[in-house]
C-alpha cells in the first residue's frame, strides 16, 4: 500500500507532531469553531495534521446502542485508513466521542475474538484491509498538544497571555470512562488521570489563565440524553453552570463538541424554561489557547459561539 | 454545618439506595473508605459500567463532605449541594430511561442477543 503523498515522515518531528487528524461529524456541523480552531492552534505551534481520507462515522451513541460490534467497525475503518493508506502511527481525534470509540476499538480488538472476527468480516466485505489491534496509537487533541509541544514549548510560543481570565475546565464524562480503554492514564507523573484529569488544566494555565477549583469537571452534561429528555439534560447543564459560576469562573473551557454545544444550548433553554440565567461563557480550550498564541478570534471561530465569549474577550482586554 | 452536610450525604445516599433496589438488590450497610455513599456506587456499578459515570461525582460529594467536617466555609457547603443535585438528576434521569437503552456513554444494545446487523 502506497502513502499518500506529504504523508512522508520526518525526523525532525515527534510521533505526536505530525499525526493523522480524525475530526468526525461533529466537528463539520456543531463542532465548527472547534475545527476550525484546533487547525489555528495546530498551525500556531507547528503541529501538523493530515486528514484520514474517506473517514465516516465512528459509530457515536447510536450504533453502539444497536449493536457495539458495528460500532466496532466504523471505527477500525477509520483506523485502517491511517495505517493502511497513510502509514499513520498516530490518529489524533478531537472530539470526546470519537477518541473514546477508537479507544474502545482498540480495546475490543485485542481482547475479543468475537470483535476481531465481526470486523475481519465486515472489512473483507467492505473490500479494505482489515485494522490489526496495535499498529496505531490513538490520541485526543489535549493529548496532542501537551505531549507534542508541552507547556514549555507552549509558552515560548505565546504571543499574548489569558491572564486575568478565571477557567473552569471542563472534561466530560467519556474523556476518561471507562478507564479500562485508556492503558496510558494513570500512569504516574506526567500522565493523565481518569479521576482528575489535568491536561487542559495544564495547558491553559501555561497560557496565563487562572484555573478554578471545579468538582463538576467529569460530570456527565446529559448529552446523550438531550433528545429523549431535554428537560433532564437541561437541569444537568444548569447545574454544571451554576457550579462553575459558584467556583468563581468566568469561562468554561471545553474539550468535546458535544458537551460543548450542550452547555451552550441548554444554557439558553435554562433561562428561556426554567428562568434561571447564567453568565458563564464557553470556549473551546483551542480557541482560549489560538487567543494566546496570537490567532484572531475569528479565525478560531469565537463568533460561532452561542454563548458571546467575543464579548467577554474584549472585556478582558483579550481580543 | 455539621447537620447540612450530614443531610447532603444522606439524600445523596438515598439516591443511589433507590437505584440499588430498582434492579432488585438490597442496599448495602457496607462502607468503602469508610463512606457509605462509595459502598452504594460500587453495589450500584456492578454489570452497569455506564453507572461510572457518576463515580467521580460521589467521590467529590465524600471529599467535600470532608472539607466541611474540617470547617470549610458556606462556598464549599453550596458546592456540595450541587454535587448532590447533579447526583440525583443523574441516576433520576438513567432510571427514567432504562430498558430504553443506556443513558450515556459505555452503552449496551437494545437488540435481542444473537440478532445480528452486519450480515
Amino acid at each position: 500500500m502506497s502513502r499518500k503523498p506529504g504523508t512522508e515522515r520526518r525526523s525532525t518531528l515527534n510521533k505526536y507532531q505530525r499525526v493523522a487528524y480524525y475530526p468526525g461529524c461533529a466537528l463539520e456541523g456543531t463542532g465548527h469553531a472547534y475545527n476550525a480552531s484546533t487547525k489555528a492552534v495546530g498551525k500556531a505551534l507547528g503541529l501538523e495534521l493530515h486528514e484520514v481520507a474517506d473517514w465516516n462515522c465512528c459509530g457515536a451513541m447510536e450504533v453502539k446502542n444497536v449493536d457495539p460490534q458495528v460500532q466496532t467497525y466504523l471505527s477500525s475503518r477509520v483506523m485502517a485508513i491511517a495505517v493502511h493508506e497513510m502509514n499513520a502511527k498516530v490518529v489524533m481525534a478531537p472530539c470526546n466521542g470519537c477518541y473514546h470509540n477508537l479507544k474502545k476499538a482498540e480495546y475490543d480488538l485485542a481482547n475479543d475474538e468475537a470483535s476481531r472476527q465481526v470486523v475481519d468480516r465486515i472489512s473483507k466485505k467492505a473490500g479494505h484491509e482489515t485494522y490489526r489491534a496495535g499498529t496505531l496509537e490513538t490520541i485526543h487533541a489535549l493529548d496532542w498538544i501537551k505531549d507534542g509541544i508541552g507547556e514549555q514549548e507552549l509558552k515560548r510560543r505565546l504571543k499574548g497571555s489569558l491572564k486575568g481570565l478565571k477557567v473552569a475546565n471542563y472534561y466530560g464524562c467519556m474523556y476518561t470512562r471507562p478507564r479500562h480503554i485508556f492503558p496510558e492514564k494513570d500512569r504516574g507523573p506526567g500522565s493523565e488521570s481518569t479521576s482528575q484529569p489535568h491536561f487542559m488544566d495544564d495547558l491553559l494555565a501555561a497560557a496565563g489563565a487562572q484555573n478554578v477549583d471545579f468538582p463538576l469537571k467529569t460530570a456527565c452534561c446529559g448529552g446523550a440524553h438531550t433528545l429523549s429528555d431535554s428537560d433532564t439534560s437541561t437541569k444537568l447543564v444548569l447545574n454544571i453552570l451554576q457550579a462553575a459560576e459558584a467556583a468563581g469562573a468566568e469561562v468554561i473551557a471545553t474539550e468535546c463538541p458535544t458537551c460543548h454545544s450542550g452547555l451552550e444550548m441548554h444554557q439558553v433553554r435554562a433561562e428561556k424554561v426554567l428562568g434561571r440565567k447564567t453568565k458563564v461563557r464557553m470556549l473551546y480550550f483551542t480557541q482560549l489557547l489560538g487567543v494566546a498564541l496570537g490567532v484572531g478570534p475569528r479565525k478560531l471561530g469565537v463568533h460561532e459561539n452561542v454563548s458571546d465569549g467575543l464579548a467577554l474577550l474584549k472585556e478582558k482586554g483579550l481580543a | 454545618m455539621s447537620a447540612a452536610r450530614d443531610a447532603l450525604l444522606a439524600r445523596a445516599e438515598a439516591v443511589l439506595e433507590d437505584w440499588v433496589r430498582a434492579r432488585g438488590e438490597t442496599p448495602t450497610q457496607e462502607a468503602v473508605e469508610t463512606f457509605r455513599l462509595l459502598a452504594l456506587h460500587r453495589q450500584g456499578a456492578r454489570g452497569v459500567p455506564s453507572f461510572n459515570a457518576c463515580r467521580e461525582t460521589c467521590r467529590e460529594v465524600a471529599y467535600h463532605y470532608n472539607l466541611l467536617a474540617a470547617g470549610a466555609d458556606a462556598r464549599t457547603e453550596r458546592m456540595m449541594q450541587m454535587l448532590v443535585t447533579h447526583l440525583e438528576l443523574f441516576v433520576r434521569g438513567k432510571m427514567q430511561t432504562e430498558g430504553l437503552g443506556e443513558f450515556c456513554c459505555a452503552s449496551r444494545p437494545v437488540r435481542n442477543k444473537g440478532e445480528r446487523i452486519d450480515g
